[in-house]
């Protein structure tokens, strides 16, 4: 009865549909400067770009390989640093019109990260790698520390509080980019993006790349058939930091400044909340998680005071109730469409989106009202062209109004929702 | 949940330069929410009320003042992304203060989108970041210091020291970062050269915000004899510092930079009074009426102290310099602003050309009990014991400053 | 030269007796549940905010008793409608759970109690000296702490090994099928003992808070250590992370008194390095912070089942 198909060996064979959505990318890259042309819009579709190179590799862990690291942000710093002193050597190779770095472009400075992080994870990987789990994200966790208290104690390597600074527009330069404006840099941004996406891409579909999803899923049985969990791991490591470390290269060009922040607890937990809120499971999940979540760091504190709040609040909602993240939730759509059922797992999803958009704007509402009363402000929240002021209970009835329809909505239709899934 | 999302989407993405005709924006990149909030939102209550009083006496050449707030979470990468929304918005004139790492990434972003964009120049107003470099071997003409630098202070604070004859051992203790070990290097080569026969009995460093108890260090500083301790500390780690010195009962006063930061008062309360002095350019109270009425109003409109002096500075110094140049273009202004020199209600100021550091007098102050203008509310605030004139905190500099034709 | 020793001894004790309290729910909690539970030290951070708002109305006593039950509650709940639901869907998004949970309390604690630290402090009677030595003060309300940490860890003990209650979360942590088995419902133990560790978390909050500082930034800092704690110790021995956070506060305050750099201990040894050289000039004090994190890594290489543990993590 079961498509044989369904279990034979995939082919790897050439064919357009699998070819779509690289060409689809390929061309929203190419479009994309035209359509959005302000400064911000650039500046912050290249802070995306490195994210997504980051969330990806964190996710070559993470997702693919099921080994929790609260240190990634090590190989992104460190491939950071790697580039920068490499952007200085450039700097002053050419000023004195000769030396190996004075041939090195600044477009390849990613490379260099990618072989800093790919260093370091070798160097420092093969104790690391013993178990997996919680023992592993306890270790990462000290790594992660270690190094972030060693970048502030070394400043001839890591330039102190201030970090190290440089210049991209110097060396030789390929490709005519001058990498002056951020228009220039998100030309540099979009190749560079492709080709890691589809170098870790490439790497889910070799070898290594299915039995890292082996180690995740049954190590044992990975040990009986000869493989040693411990040495896959490694090599899963280090190709994860080789692209962190990549990701940190990018960075290096982008913000021509690099600090000890970049190295600790914080870009390693927001490398989490990407693949997290994206969902782990699926390849492109960490994309749409840190497109989410870029945007929403920068641009939601302009809006409101609860940001972090909110950020806390969608990570914890994912986790809880879709813990497929927004790229399971996508795959879902793609996959109904694909095999015909949308038209009726529609009508389902389409009432249980209605019930969470209510709850989430009740939500949101008594949050932002309640920040208006503690802090008195004399600004009010505005929805819909609506004012809702802290002091009146109608703003309050509202809000608790919308959240509990958006609650009964959820409950009435359930048996709905479960019969069309 | 996705109705935000759309908004800001459909926002970030339209984002055009809309530089009204009519206001001058100047955008504050600091913290404003967070863990280091406390340290940016003072900052910006404090800004718009004295732009209030800006616009009132006439603005800029006639131009309203706005101040646009842009949360950086103190991070150097964020801000940069901040810096970008500013200029996209039309804003021209940008202000920070928390964190070096921040100033450090702003005053070279500006530097080169000066330089690759002429005629949409930015100016950067520096109100905090206290490291030398910024004056000296980083300095630029784009960037305008209004407080001390780090080595200033310690020149004002070791001249308070070297003429107190009691003083004879002195300890050492910091943040072991760039901060905090320049403060120290700043401590020992001063004193030596005042007071050649203070001894340093001490010197400690410390991780940055990592030390939960202090009480070994303070075990420390009590068995060393020391009568006087001088620390950069700031955040929590003074207010640990101190309270563990409080509770060892550690008789020694400690001469610090950030001892009147926000929540250093509420928490120390009487633990600190008699022991915490500080080295700043202003105190806890005015003898000037007019700014005592400002110091009530502030924080009866916010509930955030006036404790920002060189904030309400750096506004005046703005305003004279435009009206004098009788424009709001930050080349003409800058032009305008260097060399500049204002009557503040502490004395002249002048902001030196050669470096774009500002000189002004400093002040070394205690905190005490029973103020009339307690400080958070509570009944403590900071006392004047001694001024330092502005020629005597007055450094030399190292600066090579290239203008522009 | 003897005051040093004396005082580092005593202070290393109570700030390691402070992190025994603070780490004794989450070894609770993380061997008989296995989850990490990340939100521990919000929890600890409830606690000091609870006793410090409840304490000005009904004073120190009172809310030392109260809080805790209080931070307790809040831990069953979020146990009962939030980590149960994860749960089926295995370890890690358990920790991703109490990640994001993290997170939140933190951002709530700022949105109700603000930005700024708050002034919870100890009965002003507590803050006399015990006893003087060397001139240097030590208060009562330190002796305080010592006994509340000793009679906790006491009565910790006692409820583990001598109680039935013990008795079943000690068969849960290596048989909780079993334990199912045999009738026991073992959801309502996972909810109890989250609960237990939670408030045990809270109870810390209420001694730590006038010791160490109450702002929203506490849980931030501290919790990192605990879980060096509760892995050094070694998983499922609550007497391990006794000897743990000993450890690991006498070292911390030892290393402190230490003005040796690696310099010195190198010269010592016959080498010949320079002193005041970038890495060589970095003193045994300026590294005592990081030391937890050290011990961490050492622990996970060479022998991951902690000091006392019977499982590896």
């Amino acid at each position: 009865m079961n498509d044989i198909t369904a279990v034979a060996p995939r082919q790897n064979r050439f064919s357009w549909r699998a070819l779509s959505p690289w060409l689809i990318s390929a061309a929203v890259l190419l479009i994309l400067p035209f359509v959005l042309d302000s400064g911000t819009a650039f500046t912050l579709m290249n802070v995306i770009a490195v994210n997504i190179v980051f969330a990806l590799s964190y996710n070559m862990l993470l997702g693919q390989g099921g080994m929790l690291s609260f240190g990634h942000a090590v190989f992104f710093g460190l491939g950071s640093y790697a580039a920068m002193h490499a952007m200085n050597a450039i700097d002053e190779a050419s000023y004195a019109g000769e030396g190996f770095w004075a041939h090195i472009p600044v477009v390849s400075m990613p490379l260099v990260g990618m072989i800093a992080g790919g260093l370091v994870a070798l160097v420092i990987g093969w104790p690391f790698c013993r178990r997996a789990g919680t023992a592993f994200a306890m270790i990462t966790l000290g790594l992660g520390e270690m190094v972030a208290a060693a970048g502030q104690m070394f400043p001839s390597v890591f330039g102190g509080e201030a970090g190290i600074y440089g210049n991209r527009m110097v060396g030789p330069q390929w490709f005519g980019l001058e990498l002056a404006q951020a228009t220039d840099v998100y030309w540099f941004m979009a190749f560079w993006t492709f080709l890691a996406v589809f170098a870790m891409w490439a790497f889910t579909r070799t070898p290594l790349g299915r039995m890292s999803n082996a180690v995740r899923d049954n190590p044992d049985r990975l040990q009986f058939i000869g493989y040693p969990p411990r040495n896959i791991r490694f090599m899963i490591f280090i190709a994860s930091g080789s692209f962190g470390g990549l990701a940190g290269g990018m960075a290096a060009v982008n913000y021509e400044i690099i600090t000890p922040e970049a190295l600790g607890l914080i870009p390693s937990g927001l490398a989490l909340l990407m693949a997290a809120v994206g969902g782990l499971g699926v390849f492109y999940g960490p994309i749409v998680g840190a497109i989410v979540v870029s945007l929403m760091n920068s641009m939601l504190s302009d809006y409101t005071e609860a940001s972090i709040l909110y950020v806390g609040l969608v990570f914890l909602a994912i986790v809880m109730f879709a813990p497929r993240g927004l790229g399971g939730g996508i795959e879902q759509v793609r996959v109904a469409a694909r095999e015909g059922t949308l038209g009726k797992r529609l009508p389902g999803w389409l009432t249980g989106a209605v019930a969470v958009v209510l709850i989430s704007l009740g939500l949101v509402l008594l949050i932002e009202l309640l920040f208006q009363w503690r802090h008195g402000d004399d600004e009010f929240a505005q929805f819909f062209g609506l004012n809702f002021v802290a002091a009146e209970v109608m703003s309050w009835v509202w809000a608790l109004l919308m959240f509990a329809a958006g609650v009964a909505v959820m409950r009435v239709t359930k048996k709905f929702r479960e019969d069309n899934a | 949940m996705l109705k935000p999302i759309f908004t800001f989407l459909a926002a970030s993405l339209l984002l055009v330069g809309t530089a009204s005709a009519e206001t001058v924006k100047l955008a504050l990149i600091d913290p404003l929410t967070g863990p280091m909030a406390a340290a940016g939102q003072p900052a910006f209550e404090h800004l718009k009320y004295e732009a209030k009083r800006i616009n009132a006496n006439g603005g800029l050449n006639g131009q309203d003042l706005e101040i646009v707030g842009l949360d950086n979470k103190v991070n150097p990468q964020e801000s940069l992304v901040q810096l970008q929304k500013a200029i996209d918005d039309g804003v021209r004139y940008v202000t920070q203060g928390n964190g070096s790492s921040v100033a450090s990434a702003l005053i070279s972003a500006i530097e080169k989108h000066n330089q690759r964009n002429p005629g949409e120049e930015v100016l950067y107003l520096n109100y905090a970041a206290v490291d030398p470099a910024f004056t000296n071997e980083r300095c630029s003409y784009w960037h305008f210091r209004f407080d001390a630098n780090a080595d200033m202070k310690m020149n004002a604070l070791t001249d308070y020291i070297a003429a107190n004859d009691d003083i004879k051992k002195v300890y050492l203790i910091n943040q072991d970062y760039s901060f905090g070990q320049a403060v120290s290097k700043a401590a020992r080569e001063m004193l030596k050269e005042k007071r050649p026969d203070i001894e340093i009995v001490g010197n400690d460093f410390h991780p940055l915000a990592k030390v939960k108890d202090f009480t070994p260090y303070v075990s420390k500083i009590q068995s060393s004899g020391a009568d006087a301790v001088i620390t950069g500390n700031w955040g929590q780690d003074i207010t640990l510092l101190v309270k563990a010195a409080a509770e060892f009962g550690l008789e020694a006063p400690f001469f610090t930079y950030y001892g009147a930061s926000s929540g250093v008062v509420t928490q120390l309360g009487d633990k600190g009074v008699d022991r915490i002095y500080q080295i700043n350019e202003y105190y806890g109270e005015f003898e000037d009426p007019e700014m005592a009425k400002r110091q009530t109003e502030l924080y009866e409109q916010t509930e955030w102290d006036f404790y920002y002096l060189r904030l309400s500075t750096m506004l005046d110094m703005l305003k004279k310099s435009a009206d004098q140049a009788k424009s709001t273009d930050p080349v003409d202004v800058a032009k305008a602003m260097e060399g500049m020199k204002l009557e503040t209600t502490t004395g002249e100021v002048v902001m030196r050309a050669e470096d774009h550091q500002i000189q002004l007098p400093m002040f070394i102050s205690v905190m005490k009990d029973d103020m009339e203008y307690g400080a958070e509310g509570t009944d403590y605030n900071f006392k004047k014991v001694a001024r330092i004139d502005r020629e005597a905190v007055s450094l030399p500099t190292t600066c090579r400053m290239r203008r522009p034709k | 030269m003897l005051e040093i020793v004396i005082f580092s001894t005593l202070n290393g004790i109570l700030y390691g007796l402070l992190l025994f309290m603070l780490s004794s729910g989450l070894t609770l909690i993380f061997s008989m549940m296995g989850v990490l539970n990340f939100a521990h030290a919000s929890f600890y951070m409830l606690g000091a905010y609870f006793a410090y708002t409840m304490g000005m109305e009904i004073g120190f006593w009172p809310a030392l008793l109260l809080a805790p039950i209080l931070v307790g509650g809040l831990g069953a709940m979020v146990e009962k409608f939030g980590l149960r639901r994860v749960h089926e869907n295995g370890h890690v998004a358990e920790l991703l759970f109490t990640f994001g949970l993290a997170y939140v309390i933190d951002e709530l604690v700022q949105l109700i109690w603000g930005t700024v630290a708050v002034s919870y402090r100890e009965p002003d009677y507590m803050r006399e000296p015990l006893f003087t030595l060397f001139g240097t003060d030590y208060s009562i309300f330190r002796g305080v702490v010592i006994l509340i940490a000793v009679f906790m860890f006491i009565a910790l003990w006692f409820l583990l090994k001598k109680t039935r209650v013990g008795m079943m979360i000690r068969a849960a942590l290596t048989h909780g099928n079993m334990v199912g088995h045999l009738g026991h419902n073992v959801p309502r133990l996972f909810m109890g003992v989250f609960g237990f560790g939670c408030a045990l978390a809270g109870l810390a909050g209420v001694i730590g808070g006038p010791l160490l500082a109450t702002e929203p930034g506490m849980a931030v800092t501290l919790g990192p250590i605990v879980f060096v704690v509760v892995v050094v110790g070694g998983m499922g021995s609550l007497i391990g992370a006794f000897y743990a956070s000993l450890l690991i506060g006498l070292i911390q305050t030892f290393f402190v008194a230490i003005d040796a750099s690696i310099a010195d201990i190198l010269n010592a040894f016959g080498m010949n390095v320079d002193p005041y050289g970038e890495v060589t000039g970095i003193t045994l004090a300026s590294l005592a912070p990081m030391t937890p994190f050290i011990l961490l890594v050492l622990i996970l290489i060479f022998r991951p089942r902690g000091l006392m543990g019977e499982l590896e993590p």
